[in-house]
């Protein structure tokens, strides 16, 4: 088990956004969250790796454990969001180059050896599979690339530091088909080496990529399964609905 | 084409009398508010250009040549100092604010009320308390360290303002970026936010400079009116806008007070169209 | 090679601190001013009379014998002088700021924008020195031998430079509240077959109204407190004055100070009288920025209101980031 959730409820001031969300998810799986717009699955997401601490109001309860280890005890939230690395929706390269962007990571955490901070940033930037496009041009602002280059780049970042897992909240919500294609196809290769939880809006992209499904109504995990089970016999009506496109 | 000539008739038939009265007086005043520019700054530059001899820049002012290097050379000391004091305490505020503060705050209430009437009170008032606290309770005398710590108060809120602008107009994804990567807020300002912001920072500097440049009222009190290059931070020295202030009070140097008026003038502006210059190109950017 | 979480940690919090530390700047800036401006300036009136000083019409500081203190001629002063550049500067203030908002061709909006903040830089003795060789010789061209005037230096003179200075100060903020005015607005009027003009002067003009006036209050403040300028260009007489005699010298009270701080000596009652010129013209200033900002408060809860609604069915706009 990578992530043990359980009993978690969450408020942002009185509005409550999670209700007793409890599930485990593996290792080395894709996860994927599904569910209508305000149902709390970004919401979780950002639970795992402490984003939800930014946002003022924000309480929460119950045990998230990563490895064994509790995300809200003493952990030092740096370090977790080392193990745990975000994708967003929409892609945030930082305003500098692209070498700098990848680099980021690392020098935060310590490493300046510049020999060492290259391979990184090839490595990283191979993993990602958007190498070929961006090694001649490393020393050139990341802002001037495409969309869905810049999104890569950004999963080149989050690879930078190493982490077990990978958060992508809607990655390719902001995208074209044809680069939604190759992050997908990105998505299946990283999960050799990571555990993969992906936000989406989009069912077909779910069960192209993923092992694992939650489906997500008003805060509550509705059900939570294999992909294939989900998709072909969902046992709970309200999923089955939305699945079918009758809402959402 | 033909359909915005015929949207443009309709307008033309649609304008009654009372509208035309408002269509001219709104041309009207916005022609004289330029022109009124226009023949200040053009009539200052006319009788001042003829008489800029090498002569003014000459090492010394003397009764017989009375050369605006000294002032030149003391305004850019001001410049310098003022920006040292002021600058860090503006970043710094400004990061305090948008970065670290959270909303609604107590502090941050009266951070932004004390700025607001900092930047509200006219600079004869910050002339007068840099007379009365620098000066003379501090013991300081008329000198260009009382002066420079005057203009620091001054300027305080314009850089404070404009840094705080910008910082909040970098978009909240590249901290989210930031701290996803596992970096602390520190960090984070210091190589994502700050960084993005400082066009916007370097903007409200050099408007500060514009406005260190062009003082008088603040200054006449605070740093004496000795013509010389200073020679320490105790000196006393005079501006190039206290020096054409005295110029023209004296009358028979009028043509000098011209001149002076001139590079006075060609200063501030160049130091606006840089200002603008920066702040479009960031605008651009982001 | 890996910083201890504990070292950063200590980083984290030392940098927080500085950073807090300098944002008190402000707060102790404007305490010292209080302080040290009302510590030397109260006893001066109280010492006089506050009601001598602030309602007495005689300034003879330095007669040794029977001295005056009175100051109402530079209040009167001030009040006359920001009363002409109001009359002078708002209208075409706010005719150019509807014209900039609303009427303005793009190419031209990019020739007067950068003009108006040029003319916002011009430091003030440029103004005060072109009033001093351009308009107080005219005033005295036109009106100099018809009323037996010694010279131009008059409250007219120092009006009109500060009609011109408040200038961009009132066209910046009443544009920037005009530009604020929800296109709709404009729209309907238009749709319901008003002239472009008329929609801009009947509804737009009036949706802006207390944005418009806080640009109004801003100028007034600016007026009130410019010294070099006015000192330059209106003789500067202590004599009472009354608002028909715009055509006489006269002394304000941010002038009064510049003129005579020069040779009084610290201490003196003197001195002490001018600090409480600069006293009741800091609390003239700080009525105008209150009032300045009490109208912009309006505007700004308006706005916040009209956002409200536009997000009505998602009270918490929290949520809104939350999908």
């Amino acid at each position: 088990m990578k992530f043990v959730l359980s009993e978690v409820n969450l408020w942002y001031n009185d509005f409550q956004a999670l209700q007793n969300v409890s599930m485990d998810i593996k290792a080395n799986e894709v996860t994927a969250f599904i569910g209508p717009s305000g149902c709390g699955k970004s919401t979780l997401i950002k639970s795992l790796n402490r984003m939800n601490d930014l946002i003022e109001g924000c309480k929460i309860t119950g045990f998230i454990q990563l490895d064994g280890e509790d995300v809200y005890g003493s952990m030092d939230v740096n370090l977790l969001r080392k193990r745990v690395g975000m994708v967003f929706q929409k892609p945030n390269p930082f305003p500098m180059s692209v070498y700098d962007n990848i680099a980021f990571g690392p020098r935060t955490h310590g490493i300046k050896n510049k020999r060492e901070l290259d391979e990184i940033v090839e490595k990283s930037l191979h993993d990602a599979a958007i190498w070929d496009e961006v090694k001649d041009r490393l020393k050139k602002s990341a802002l001037g690339l495409s969309g869905g280059q810049q999104q890569r780049l950004c999963i080149a970042r989050a690879l930078s530091v190493s982490p077990d897992v990978l958060l992508m909240d809607e990655p390719t919500s902001a995208l074209d088909p044809i680069s939604t294609g190759k992050i997908e196809d990105l998505v299946m290769e990283l999960k050799k080496n990571y555990t993969v939880i992906i936000v989406t809006h989009n069912m077909q992209q779910a069960t192209r990529i993923s092992d694992k499904t939650a489906f997500f109504l008003l805060g509550e995990v509705i059900e939570f399964g294999d992909t294939d089970q989900i998709f072909s016999m969902p046992r709970d009506k309200r999923c089955e609905d939305y699945i079918t496109g009758r809402f959402g | 084409m033909v359909v915005k000539m015929d949207y443009i008739k309709k307008q033309i038939k649609r304008k009654k009398t009372s509208d035309w009265v408002r269509f001219f007086a709104m041309w009207i005043s916005v022609i004289i508010t330029v022109s009124i520019l226009l023949y200040i700054v053009g009539f200052i530059l006319i009788r001042g250009i003829p008489h800029i001899r090498p002569s003014l820049f000459s090492l010394t002012y003397t009764t017989q040549n009375q050369s605006l290097f000294p002032a030149l050379v003391t305004t850019i000391y001001m410049v310098g100092i003022t920006l040292l004091i002021a600058v860090p305490f503006g970043i710094f505020t400004a990061i305090y604010l948008v970065e670290y503060a959270s909303r609604g705050s107590k502090v941050v209430k009266i951070i932004r009320m004390t700025t607001e009437t900092l930047a509200g009170i006219p600079s004869i008032v910050f002339g007068l308390f840099g007379y009365i606290f620098f000066a003379n309770w501090l013991g300081w005398g008329k000198s260009i360290l009382a002066g420079c710590f005057t203009l620091a108060i001054m300027i305080l809120p314009i850089i404070m303002r404009t840094t705080e602008e910008s910082l909040k107009s970098i978009p909240d994804a590249y901290r989210e970026g930031s701290f996803s990567l596992g970096a602390g807020r520190l960090r984070t300002v210091i190589r994502v936010t700050l960084p993005s912001a400082m066009p916007g920072v370097f903007a409200g500097i050099i408007l500060s400079v514009g406005r260190i440049v062009g003082e008088t009222a603040a200054l006449i009190y605070t740093i004496g009116s000795v013509i010389k290059i200073p020679e320490s931070l105790f000196s006393q020295g005079r501006t190039l806008a206290l020096h054409v202030l005295q110029l023209a009070g004296e009358g028979h140097h009028r043509n000098e007070a011209y001149a002076t008026a001139v590079v006075l003038l060609v200063v501030v502006l160049s130091i606006n169209l840089l200002s603008s210059f920066i702040e479009r190109k960031f605008k651009n950017r982001l | 090679m890996k910083q201890s979480s504990a070292a950063l940690k200590i980083r984290e919090n030392l940098m927080r601190a500085v950073f807090f530390t300098a944002a008190l700047a402000s707060i102790v800036a404007v305490a010292l001013i209080c302080v040290f401006l009302f510590s030397q300036g109260l006893p001066a009136i109280f010492n006089v009379g506050v009601s001598e000083f602030l309602g007495g019409t005689r300034w003879a500081p330095l007669n040794s014998s029977d001295p005056g203190f009175g100051i109402l001629a530079f209040i009167l002063g001030s009040i006359y002088v920001t009363a002409g550049a109001i009359i002078l500067g708002v209208p075409i203030g706010i005719f150019s700021a509807l014209f900039m908002a609303r009427m303005c061709p793009k190419g031209l909006y990019r020739f007067i924008k950068p003009a108006l903040n040029l003319m916002a830089g011009v430091p003030s003795v440029i103004y005060g020195f072109f009033g001093m060789v351009v308009i107080v010789p005219a005033i005295f061209e036109a009106f100099g031998k018809q009323f037996d005037m010694m010279s131009g230096n008059t409250m007219l003179a120092a009006s009109i430079i500060l009609g011109i200075m408040i200038l961009p100060t009132v066209i910046t903020i009443a544009e920037t509240n005009l530009r604020a005015v929800p296109q709709e607005l404009y729209e309907g009027a238009v749709a319901l077959g008003a002239s472009h003009e008329r929609a801009v002067f009947k509804v737009v003009l009036p949706s802006a109204r207390s944005g418009v006036m806080a640009a109004v209050v801003l100028g007034v403040g600016r007026a009130i407190g410019e010294t070099m300028a006015v000192q330059m260009v209106a003789g500067n007489q202590p004599a009472l004055r009354l608002p028909w005699e715009f055509l006489k010298g006269i002394r304000t009270m941010t002038t009064n100070i510049v003129i005579e701080m020069g040779y009084v000596e610290y201490g003196s009652l003197h001195n002490g009288a001018l600090i409480a010129t600069g006293v009741v013209l800091f609390v003239f200033i700080l009525i105008i920025n209150t009032l300045f900002s009490i109208l912009n408060r309006d505007k700004q809860e308006k706005r916040s209101l009209l956002s409200l609604r536009a997000k009505r069915g998602n009270p918490d706009t929290k949520l809104t980031k939350e999908q």
